[in-house]
């Protein structure tokens, strides 16, 4: 099944065509397509897990007889497999699309570690919330057509995950940001969902030009001729690691692709667009906005690891543009969070923050605590989305200081659901988020070069403070107090609740995944997701001695436990007994311009649209008009004026004048010539006489004496 | 043959000067008579040709029969027989000049191909027993019987065609 | 000898062809046709006694006959024409007049 790994985004994608061309005359409109695709590709993604285990089983134990072979005795064999340093092979699949003069593009498929799990976690939070949809937007003016999108951005994802070159990292990454577009302007008949959705592709199109000018970057900078030169991943980095490309190709490179990721998976600065994406239906922002299209740049980076380790010196350094991007990102999304009062802000800009925890994570050069975290989140973000959308249709409505409150009494389900997913997101032992946040932190303390990335590590704790916070606040907002909306809200249907419990069951023990080296368990257990996905191979940094996996450290542990307890409480002493400087931004000017100023998103939106779009509009347009009007127009002006005056010359003196007198004059011409032979005519016998003597004699003397 | 020569001047004079007549008198009747002359001359040289029979039927049909129907038609036609009626065109000379062509291209020719020629000294055509008219009748009743019955059924369409087109119309 | 005949006949014949053309009165125009076709006679009388032949003369009696019946028929066609038009002038007979 592995060579055919393949297959598995296209199911989706040929039900985004039969979708589109039948859907509406199947008895559930199209729906029905969407899941079997979805479903029968988590199916095979579970069958190409199984067997990538069995791959990596047998590369380790074919690694570790080698080791024994060239170290004797019992000590080799040991040391070998514990230092897990054997090589798995990606399997690749690949054919020729064009070529042109020498270069070679091909498209093919690229299956390794990330891939594999990439593939796991998206296809089955992508058939979760196809069933989930089919309770949400059922009814919908456009419900074909929204499993229709759904399908496609699965088929994309998937295709982006399982990329082999950078050309075909880009055409997957535009398909899924077009997909974005045309779900979060699902209901585009209201201007502010349809100004949303043109927000979310234009920023991403600004970070799409980082992407570009990286991946030629790459390109150009692999290989001294056209036929050294490669656009294929694991060529790259394998050249990248092996110093084959020169550093300043890729630091410039990595800097590129950093835009990208800044826009992709909504780091500062080009954040801007996330939140607003949370106008289009709920689970398009649970799938789209936290599970999978957002964790795109995040995949991208991780799969060009060797070009940004090298590039931005991550190994030996104490802070890069990746690690800064990623750490303010954390800090500015988690504090933006505290003043929303819609319920998927909150959630939106929580998500900022935990890319922001990823970023931070590859920065720093933990990368699987990195895509670890992302493992984890997927789950619990997917969860607490679901979960807003189950309290939306319940309430009718996303606001939660007007119409929640006290939810819990109605909704017990959606309630014990969203605890374990706030839980697991703040990361409470032993839920997911705690295994996966604590690696990061351990790996701020102990990667790195001279001062390690303590910094970093600083960030992050602050971090998981704010987000335990914030967390608190929507939780007791939404379930906890007095009901303040109207109506009788009631818990929602099985289509709904099922997928929640089964979210909120991974985020409880997905963690498990890669718990740490404790002597509490046989070795067999531990460390299973960095075993089986972190990639293991020349195109991989782990080759580098820079490298280095984090420890368990119980000392962060605890650390970061505490404090997000701590954040807890703080939460609960302001909001349930009211404690505190109550509204204290009424008070005091500073706490009021410090509100303010997070109200109006650090006035990001201002500067994008005002100052550098408006800057630009202002001058460059009414430049643009006056050469238009003046030159351009003058010179379409003067043409026509020219072309008047000739076309009178030309018809007065020449068509007039020359034309018609030779017309005028072959017609007098056949006239005379007519009248002239119509003499010949005369009814008079002699004449006919004379001429036929004549004629006669003529041809006679011709006949003698010429011939 | 000296005297062979001299008659055939002679003749040859008379014939062309009585046709130049004919053509250029302004009175149809003298140019008819001049007609009867220009006949005559042809028979004297045929006789000069030793072609007897094709003479005396010359004068039989020509100047005989050919020449009085002429005169009849001149009768009938009421042509004024005086000098004020103009008899040729205005435009004769088109007719001079196609007829000069004519006779130089063809004198050219002739001369060109027969002037070295000349007829046999003795211009007696075999004959069947010594006779021309014999010798005639035999050819045209043998060789030649099928032209001879064609130009008498020709003789009798010219008849009939003739009375049919000159009798009066039945009113 | 020959050509003095035969360039006697071709004189008669442009003699008779200017009759044709040059002469008014219809009945002149039948008389220069027969001095063109005495200008054949002679031409081929005159050929018949070169090659020894009774040929020529057999022939120009047919010319004899056929010019005799040529002259019935014109004649006949002039006085219908003078019946009609109350004269034998060629100028007036311009019907086929194009």
């Amino acid at each position: 099944m592995l060579e055919y790994a393949w297959i598995i985004p296209l199911l989706p994608a040929a039900s985004f065509f039969l979708i589109l061309l039948f859907g509406k005359r199947l008895p559930f409109k199209g729906s029905e397509l969407g899941i079997a695709a979805v479903g029968a590709a988590f199916v095979l993604a579970v069958v190409v897990n199984t067997q990538w285990f069995d791959h990596v089983n047998e590369a380790e134990h074919a690694g570790s007889e080698e080791a024994a072979a060239s170290v004797e005795g019992s000590e080799g064999s040991e040391a070998a497999a514990e230092d897990e340093h054997f090589t798995v092979e990606p399997i690749t699949e690949e054919v020729t699309w064009f070529q042109n003069d020498g270069l070679d593009i091909e498209v093919g498929m690229l299956l390794d570690g990330p891939a594999v799990m990439m593939l796991f976690v998206v296809t089955l939070v992508s058939l979760l919330v196809h069933v989930y949809s089919t309770d949400y937007v059922a009814g919908d003016r456009r419900y074909t057509h929204f499993f229709a999108f759904l399908s496609l951005f699965t088929a994309s994802m998937l295709g982006l995950v399982m990329a082999k070159s950078t050309l075909q990292l880009i055409v997957c990454w535009e398909l899924v940001g077009v997909c974005s577009f045309v779900l979060i302007g699902h209901w585009w008949e209201e201007k502010a969902n349809s100004d949303a959705a043109l927000k979310a592709f234009i920023v991403n199109r600004v970070g799409d030009v980082g992407l570009l000018c990286g991946v030629v970057t790459l390109y150009f900078a692999s290989g001294a001729t056209a036929s050294e030169r490669t656009f294929d991943i694991l060529e790259i980095n394998t050249r990248a690691l092996a110093g084959d490309i020169s550093h300043t190709a890729l630091l410039v490179a990595a800097c590129a692709l950093v835009a990208a990721v800044m826009s992709k998976s909504g780091q500062f600065i080009l954040h801007v667009w996330l939140p607003d994406a949370m106008a289009g239906p709920t689970p398009v922002s649970a799938l789209i906005h936290a599970a999978t299209m957002v964790v795109a740049g995040i995949f991208m980076v991780g799969r060009l690891y060797g070009v940004f380790y090298q590039g931005l010196s991550i190994g030996i350094s104490t802070v890069n543009l990746l690690a800064v991007v990623g750490g303010v990102t954390v800090l500015g999304g988690a504090g933006l969070a505290f003043v929303q009062n819609d319920i998927k802000k909150v959630l939106a800009y929580s998500t900022v923050s935990q890319l922001g925890y990823m970023v931070m994570a590859l920065g720093i050069g933990a990368w699987t605590a990195a895509f670890f975290h992302l493992f984890t989140h997927a789950f619990f973000k997917a969860c607490l989305f679901l979960g807003s959308g189950s309290v939306s249709h319940a309430v009718h409505s996303f606001d939660m200081r007007k119409d929640m409150g006290g939810l819990r009494k109605w909704m017990p389900h959606t309630f014990w659901t969203f605890m374990i997913a706030t839980a697991a997101l703040i990361g409470i032992f032993p839920l997911a988020g705690f295994w996966s946040k604590d690696e990061i932190l351990a790996g701020a303390s102990q990667l790195g070069g001279n001062g390690n990335y303590v910094a970093f590590m600083v960030v992050g704790i602050t971090g998981a403070m704010m987000t335990a916070a914030y967390m608190t606040r929507c939780v007791y907002l939404t379930f906890f107090g007095e009901f303040r909306g109207h109506g009788h809200p009631h818990e929602s249907g099985p289509r709904i609740v099922v997928p929640l419990w089964i979210l909120a069951g991974l985020a409880v023990v997905a963690g498990l995944a890669n718990i740490p080296r404790l002597a509490l368990w046989p070795d067999s257990f531990e460390l299973r997701f960095e075993h089986f996905y972190e990639p293991k191979g020349a195109y991989f940094p782990s080759v580098l001695p820079s490298f280095a996996a984090p420890e368990f450290s119980p000392g962060i542990a605890l650390a970061s436990t505490l404090i997000g307890l701590f954040g807890i409480g703080l939460a609960y002493m302001w909001f349930w007994r009211g404690a505190g400087p109550q509204h204290v931004t009424e008070r005091s000017r500073v706490a009021h311009a410090g509100y303010t100023f997070l109200v109006n998103k650090y006035y990001f939106d201002h500067l994008y649209v005002d100052v550098i779009a408006g800057g630009v509009k202002g001058p460059v347009a009414r430049a643009s008009n006056w050469i238009n009007q003046n030159v351009i127009d003058g010179v379409v002006n003067g043409a026509g004026r020219l072309s008047l005056v000739a076309g009178r010359f030309v018809y007065d003196r020449i068509d007039q004048g020359v034309v018609d007198s030779v017309v005028d004059g072959s017609g007098f011409a056949a006239e005379g010539g007519g009248q002239l032979l119509r003499r010949l005519t005369s009814g008079k016998v002699q004449q006919y006489g004379a001429l036929l003597f004549g004629a006669t004699a003529i041809f006679a003397g011709v006949l003698i004496f010429v011939v | 043959m000296i005297a062979q020569n001299i008659f055939f001047y002679l003749l040859a004079a008379l014939i062309v000067g009585s046709a130049l007549a004919v053509v250029t008198t302004r009175n149809v009747v003298r140019s008819a008579l001049y007609l009867v002359v220009v006949f005559a001359g042809v028979v004297g040289q045929y006789l000069l040709l030793a072609a007897e029979f094709v003479a005396v039927t010359q004068i039989l049909v020509y100047i005989g029969a050919i020449m009085v129907l002429m005169l009849f038609g001149i009768m009938l036609t009421r042509a004024r027989i005086g000098r004020d009626v103009q008899l040729t065109h205005d435009h004769w000379w088109i007719g001079l000049v196609t007829a000069v062509a004519l006779v130089v291209v063809m004198g050219y020719a002739l001369i060109d191909k027969f002037g070295d020629d000349a007829l046999p000294r003795d211009t007696r055509i075999e004959t069947v027993a010594g006779s021309n008219s014999a010798t005639v009748s035999d050819a045209l009743f043998s060789q030649f019987l099928i032209p001879f019955e064609v130009v008498s059924v020709l003789l009798l369409a010219a008849l009939v065609g003739a009375i049919v087109l000159a009798r009066k119309d039945r009113a | 000898m020959l050509n003095q005949f035969l360039l006697l006949g071709a004189a008669l014949f442009c003699i008779g062809v200017y009759g044709v053309l040059a002469r008014r009165n219809a009945v002149m125009v039948l008389m220069s046709i027969e001095l063109i076709l005495n200008a054949v006679n002679i031409n081929l009388i005159t050929f018949g006694a070169y090659h020894g032949d009774i040929v020529g003369a057999v022939f120009a009696l047919f010319v004899i006959a056929v010019a005799a019946a040529e002259v019935g028929v014109g004649l006949a066609i002039v006085l219908i024409i003078y019946r009609n038009r109350h004269s034998v002038d060629f100028d007036d007979v311009d019907a086929m007049r194009g």
